[in-house]
């Protein structure tokens, strides 16, 4: 499995962190059940998902990721940074 | 250094010593490939401040006469190198930074934090294929190309400064580890004849 670092290019699995899946971000003052579904509720699809990779022994970029589950093919992948703003 | 029981602490400050990352460890001749300690000078990790990437460049190159490096890429000047070193992060190489870029970047002053050496030699890439996950023979990774990537489980900075010449850092810490991961390479290499 390759994933192509916006800043590096191709780069081998080993090269990141799977850092968990990319979600919003809750409102800091929402409700308990709304920040439980945010740290623990996942829907766990057989097919593409949004997930947050930091290309740790390469240039430190955390990046959103569109991965297929089922298949590991690498859909989309933008900084983390720009996903955001 | 040992501190001499009794001593002012003055004379005993006097005996102190620098010692380079590699002392003892290195110069290394195997096959036809020389691994060789590079004397950094200082080292200072440049990250600019949100919107003033170009005021930056423009100081760096006026200074230094080198601009802010694009990624996988580095500036060689007399006396001195800049090399991009990851996302938003350039390294600048043997002079300290100008005063003059302290308002638009964050200057940290790294020197003795990194192992810097050289390898050298017809076919260096083969020795570092052992090593290293990526492509750096010449026709794809060219002179003045330079990455951060993984060398034996080691976060590296890899730059091909010549022909046939790759700088490679690594923490000051693993120093000895690299030494030992590229002459294990090189003699495996040179092996094969
Ligand atoms: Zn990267």
């Amino acid at each position: 499995m390759r994933i192509c670092c916006p800043l590096c290019g191709a780069r081998d699995r080993r090269e990141y962190s799977y850092r968990g899946a990319a979600l919003p971000l809750p409102d800091l003052a929402a409700d308990v059940e709304v920040w439980h579904a945010h740290v623990h509720l996942r829907q766990n699809p057989a097919g593409p998902l949004e997930e947050l990779w930091q290309h740790e022994m390469g240039c430190g970029a955390w990046l959103k990721v569109t991965r297929n589950t089922a298949t590991h093919e690498i859909l989309a992948v933008t900084l983390a940074e720009e996903a955001c703003a | 250094m040992t501190l001499r029981e009794g001593a002012p602490v003055a004379d005993a400050m006097m005996e102190l010593t620098e010692t380079s990352p590699c002392a003892g460890l290195l110069p290394l001749r195997i096959g036809g490939w020389a691994l060789e300690e590079v004397p950094p000078g200082a080292l200072t990790l440049i990250a600019p401040y949100k919107g003033q990437e170009q005021a930056l460049s423009a100081a760096l190159e006026a200074v230094h006469g080198m601009g802010f490096p694009a990624p996988n890429r580095s500036h060689a000047a007399r006396e001195a190198s800049l090399i991009w070193f990851g996302r938003a992060q350039a390294l600048l190489i043997g002079p300290p930074a100008a005063e003059d870029l302290a308002p638009l970047a964050a200057l940290t002053d790294v020197s003795d934090g990194w192992a810097m050496v050289r390898l050298e030699g017809a076919g260096a890439e083969d020795v570092l294929a052992r090593l290293v996950p990526l492509d750096l023979r010449p026709q794809v990774f060219e002179i003045g190309h330079s990455a951060r990537t993984e060398l034996k489980h080691m976060m590296a900075s890899i730059t091909k400064v010549e022909e046939n010449a790759f700088q490679i850092m690594v923490f000051r810490s693993l120093a000895r580890t690299l030494v030992h991961d590229l002459k294990r390479a090189m003699e495996a290499v040179a092996a094969r004849g």
